[in-house]
């Protein structure tokens, strides 16, 4: 068990690194000089040569580029490790973990209940459709369209369709413009629910075709497996016998889940920017708009924690249910 | 079978293949796949199959069963041209496919509005205004018979400029998957016939990127290099996307390096690289198109998540740049729905198209599989 | 008379078609037989043994009954089928030992099958251990998952689970092909042993392996594309063989009681015909040495010797029976076609 564990941590630190690396490597390799281009945003036609290099160089100085790339490196990694990410210029200078904190609320009750309740009801139907034919005739090609489907246009369509035609939601923001952000109001919660159904819906809809593509036809496959046809031929119930398909079905449909991820973030960015919903997703392409680097960089590291961390509860859940993992490692250990 | 509908994997994607997706020694390396097997590939790759997105997760369902000996070759192809007509999906798929990218190619000749004017017109970011220079008159109108897809907030004729986008986001998604499969493939390969040390390095490399998002990761790299180029676009996209390529060629490899016909070539004392590509890489061919295919689909609708958060090549219009454009010009409240719903309906039919050709092609390739 | 199979006709549908895979076959096993099925692979014999327990999918039932202990097994329902499977007629698949659920103890696996089959699994659990440390295993496998078994402790698991119910009629599906000559001895006595201890009352053991019937059958019945060849006691059909087909059958082998494998046939020149659509009149004709005009006829089934029934014109010429005047070809296929 052990073993295992230290595997998949030791995988998952690399990750952490190679992200952080990326992170810090990405402006500094890239043509052009950030310190550069973020002074161009104050500079003025009257700014002499002189106040620029003053300026350049506390900028640079404050940024920490001043010194050998090495050191600068170090700096990096010490500054994560404590949680110092610098300040955010294009939000009011707060530090980058607090705007963080302010806009991962609004991501994680956007994210975590449609990647659970897509996961688990496309399992449902995925693997209803696999035992019935009318069901499965319609189930397939709407969960391939799904599958087909651009996110940006999963996302406009539902705002236009349910938003903007129908008017039963709002599109655009995260609350009701007049109020003001606070999780102990009741009346600001209730706003917030009201605004989050439809970008939630989106990120609902991205993955959902998915798992019921996906579950329908490892149940199918698991109806043929061995043990399927075995039982069958001593006259078990098919109840009994859909019901450890469906089992066996959920653990390839568990590791998928934590690959998907990467790809659900993804239409999640997409669903954030056309609803204007202020999580990170919206948040991150703002920084990159406004050239807010060290607030890029730190929701970026963000985000490959949240991933990393779904990840290791993945992994603590498959071992639950897969016997395999959980006596082989088991046997590791002794 | 009785109580099942369908084909056994008919859909599927997913199904798991009977290929070796795990391999030898890495259980615990990944989430074990699923156990007995479904052996592997499959299954997972529905999910992402498609990719849905943007990141195939593990492989397509192809066997190798077909693959024997390129001997062979002759007669199979004639079986595969006897199958492949046969079969609906993939006659379906091809022809939805061969639709639109006849209208990529021809389209802008044909295009109602096209040509006119350049995109000298002033120094409004083109992609704001959507191409302006398809323009009529001002404001957006809904379809007609003039405007067989109505026009844009500028004008511009939706169908004209979904038609020179097509072409966009084809080139994109072509040069994604081909740079994907590129690395994936020689990363995979490698991997795969090497073993040892380098395939336990590689691997971990596969496993790091795997957890990356990818768009998050291209909104970064974006945020400092302005992409200028589909190339660029689509090197991006393909750096991005190769992971579960080379984890299923990877195994894939491995378990055609222990086939009687490559002991053979090892003894005839040919060189790794030359059996990997004259004798392996020919016996998985199938599998790589299929690989490709998905690829294509993927890398298509990532690009148009890019283009449509605006981070896509300045230059040209493609059909994320479209959906984009529709929503910073408030199509929504304008009610503009042609605006928008085209173009993504369009490269969802694409998207569509191409899966249903995988799974079509897959049963056509698959003997096994043609049974049902 | 336990089993009674009658001019049974099942298809094996693919692609390009219907296989005609068990074609028009009547044979009995009486009480405490130990009939062996034996043939070529693809000869039909795999599919007349689990027609008997669970008509797959793609398996259908064209014609023909098969009787029980005096009562008719519904082949072709396979829902009025279950209350028979495992209590009057059980299975050792072909896959024994990948049949288990991977995740589920086999403890727990037997009792929620048992107990889907309306049996409390605290009434049998009893003589379920008592029978797997017969075989060999002990208690505990009851706890462990089949990964936690080598194949050869699943496939005896798997054994002694198919006839925990004491079956009436047992199938058992290339049991020994997977296993290497000492094993396969060792499970050919564990069948003779749950037949002597009554667990079952007769068995049908379907294999290619003849040296494993001279072991443990008392009776053989050599199939060849679809149709029955020959039957009889085993020590005539291995000693001495009416049919073409089961002389060169023996005949591949070095010596019976040695093992062989497919490949071995090999040793008869040419291949088995398409059951697509097979040819009128003897199938084996375009293989077989003696064949003459006669044998384009098709041949009956005929007991030639008491207990000893063969289908082919030459074993019955030899035995002296009048087969009558070849039909002219022509004839044959008028009547072929007017079928």
């Amino acid at each position: 068990m052990r073993r295992y564990f230290a595997r998949k941590i030791g995988i998952y630190i690399v990750a952490f690194w190679f992200a952080g690396t990326v992170d810090f490597l990405v402006p500094r390799l890239m043509p052009g000089d950030p310190v550069q281009s973020y002074l161009s945003n104050f500079i003025g036609a009257n700014t002499t040569v002189t106040q620029y290099r003053a300026m350049y160089s506390a900028f640079a100085k404050a940024f920490g580029l001043n010194v050998p790339l090495w050191d600068q490196y170090w700096h990096f990694w010490d500054g994560v490790l404590h949680g110092h990410m610098g300040i955010s210029i294009s939000q009011s200078s707060l530090p980058v973990t607090s705007v963080i904190r302010g806009a991962a609320i609004y991501s994680l009750i956007l994210l975590v209940p449609a990647i659970v309740l897509a996961y688990v009801l496309g399992n449902r139907i995925g693997a209803m459709a696999a035992r019935r034919k009318v069901l499965d005739n319609t189930v397939l090609p709407i969960g391939y369209l799904f599958q087909a489907s651009p996110y940006p246009w999963l996302a406009l369509a539902v705002a236009f369709y349910l938003g903007a035609v129908a008017h039963w939601f709002p599109i655009g923001s995260g609350y009701a413009q007049n109020l003001l952000p606070s999780w102990t109001n009741w009346h600001f919660i209730v706003s917030v629910m009201y605004h989050w159904f439809l970008p939630f819906l989106t990120v609902f809809l991205v993955s959902f075709g998915g798992w019921a593509i996906g579950m329908r036809s490892l149940v199918i496959y698991e109806l043929e497996t061995d043990y399927a046809r075995y039982l069958r031929a001593l006259g078990a119930s098919q109840r009994l016998v859909r019901r450890y398909a469906y089992r066996n079905a959920a653990l390839p449909q568990l590791s998928g889940l934590a690959i998907q991820l990467g790809t659900v973030i993804g239409g999640n960015v997409v669903a954030e920017v056309v609803f204007q919903y202020p999580g990170l997703g919206h948040l991150i392409l703002q920084a990159a708009d406004s050239q807010d680097y060290f607030l890029l960089m730190g929701i970026f590291l963000f985000i490959i924690i949240g991933v990393l961390v779904a990840n290791f509860v993945i992994d603590i859940a498959y071992v639950m249910i897969d016997p395999r993992t959980r006596l082989a490692m088991q046997g590791a250990q002794a | 079978m009785s109580a099942n509908p369908g084909p056994a994997r008919a859909a599927g994607s997913s199904t798991p293949a009977p290929v070796a997706t795990g391999s030898p020694g890495e259980e615990l390396d990944e989430l074990p796949s699923a156990a007995p097997a479904p052996q592997g590939p499959g299954e997972r790759l529905e999910k992402g199959a498609l990719a849905g997105a943007q990141a195939a997760p593990v492989a397509p369902t192809p066997t190798l069963a077909a693959g024997a000996p390129a001997v062979r070759l002759g007669r199979q192809r004639w079986e595969f041209l006897h199958y492949a007509l046969r079969n609906r999906k993939l006659v379906f798929g091809f022809s939805v496919e061969l639709v639109f990218v006849l209208a990529a190619i021809f389209g802008p000749l044909a295009a109602p509005y096209s040509s006119a004017g350049d995109s000298s017109s002033a120094g409004v970011p083109l992609k704001d205004q959507c191409a302006a220079f398809f323009c009529a008159s001002g404001m957006t109108t809904h379809p007609s018979a003039h405007h067989l897809l109505g026009m844009t907030y500028f004008g511009g004729d939706v169908l004209s400029i979904m038609l020179y986008s097509l072409r966009e986001t084809y080139l994109v998604g072509f040069l994604g998957a081909l740079f994907a499969g590129i690395i994936g493939l020689a990363l995979g390969f490698t991997a795969g016939w090497r073993g040892g040390w380098l395939d336990d390095i590689l691997q971990l490399f596969t496993n790091v990127v795997i957890t990356m998002p990818a768009l998050v990761l291209l909104i970064v790299i974006g945020a400092y290099v302005k992409i200028h180029s589909p190339l660029f676009e689509g090197i991006f996209i393909g750096a991005t996307s190769w992971p579960w390529v080379a984890r299923a060629v990877r195994a894939q490899t491995f378990t055609l390096r222990e086939r009687d016909f490559v002991d053979l070539a090892r003894l005839s004392g040919k060189g790794g690289v030359s059996i990997v590509l004259k004798d392996i890489a020919p016996n998985m061919a199938s599998y790589l198109f299929l690989v490709f295919i998905l690829l294509f689909s993927s890398s298509m609708l990532l690009s148009v998540s890019y283009d449509f958060l605006g981070l896509g090549p300045t230059n040209v219009v493609s059909l994320g740049d479209m959906m984009n454009s529709a929503m910073l010009w408030s199509a929504l409240n304008l009610k503009a729905w042609w605006w928008f719903i085209p173009p993504g309906a369009a490269m969802a039919l694409i998207v569509f198209g191409l899966l249903i050709s995988n799974i079509g092609l897959d049963e056509v390739f698959n003997p096994k599989l043609r049974e049902s | 008379m336990s089993l009674k199979v009658d001019n049974l006709r099942i298809t094996y549908r693919t692609l390009r078609g219907d296989v005609k895979a068990v074609d028009g076959v009547s044979f009995s096993v009486s009480d405490g037989e130990i009939m062996g099925l034996a043939g070529e692979s693809g000869c039909g014999k795999s599919t007349l043994g689990n027609s008997l327990v669970f008509l797959e999918g793609r398996m259908r039932h064209l014609g023909g009954r098969a009787e029980l202990d005096g009562r008719e097994l519904p082949i072709a329902d396979t829902r009025a089928m279950n209350e028979y499977r495992m209590r009057q007629v059980s299975l050792i698949p072909q896959y024994a030992m990948s049949a288990l659920n991977p995740t589920r103890k086999f403890g727990k696996m037997a009792a929620e099958l048992l107990k889907s089959r309306g049996v409390r699994f605290a009434t049998v659990e009893e003589e379920l251990r008592r029978r797997l440390g017969l075989v060999g295993l002990a208690d505990n496998v009851l706890n462990l998952y089949p990964f936690e078994l080598s194949g050869g402790m699943r496939q005896r698991a798997t054994m002694v689970l198919s006839t925990i119910l004491n079956p009436s009629l047992l199938i058992a599906d290339e049991v020994t092909s997977a296993l290497d000559v000492s094993t396969q001895r060792a499970v050919g006595e564990m069948l003779m042993e749950f037949r002597e201890r009554g667990f079952v009352k007769s068995m049908i053991v379907i294999t290619h392996d003849m040296s494993i019937l001279a072991q443990i059958a008392d009776s053989i019945l050599v199939m060849y594309a679809g149709k029955l060849a020959e039957k009889a006691g085993s020590d005539t059909v291995v000693n001495n063989p009416l049919h073409p087909y089961t002389q060169l059958l023996l005949a591949s082998l070095p010596e019976v009681g040695v093992r062989y494998d497919t490949s071995a046939l090999v040793g008869i020149p040419g291949r088995p015909p398409s059951l697509l659509h097979p040819p009128a009149g003897c199938r084996f004709r375009a293989r077989c040495p003696f064949a003459f005009e006669k044998c384009t006829e098709d041949p009956p089934f005929m007991e030639l010797q008491p207990g000893h029934q063969v289908a082919c014109w030459k074993a019955m010429k030899d035995a002296g029976l009048d087969i009558g005047p070849a039909v002219p070809p022509a004839a044959a296929v008028g009547e072929e076609a007017s079928r």
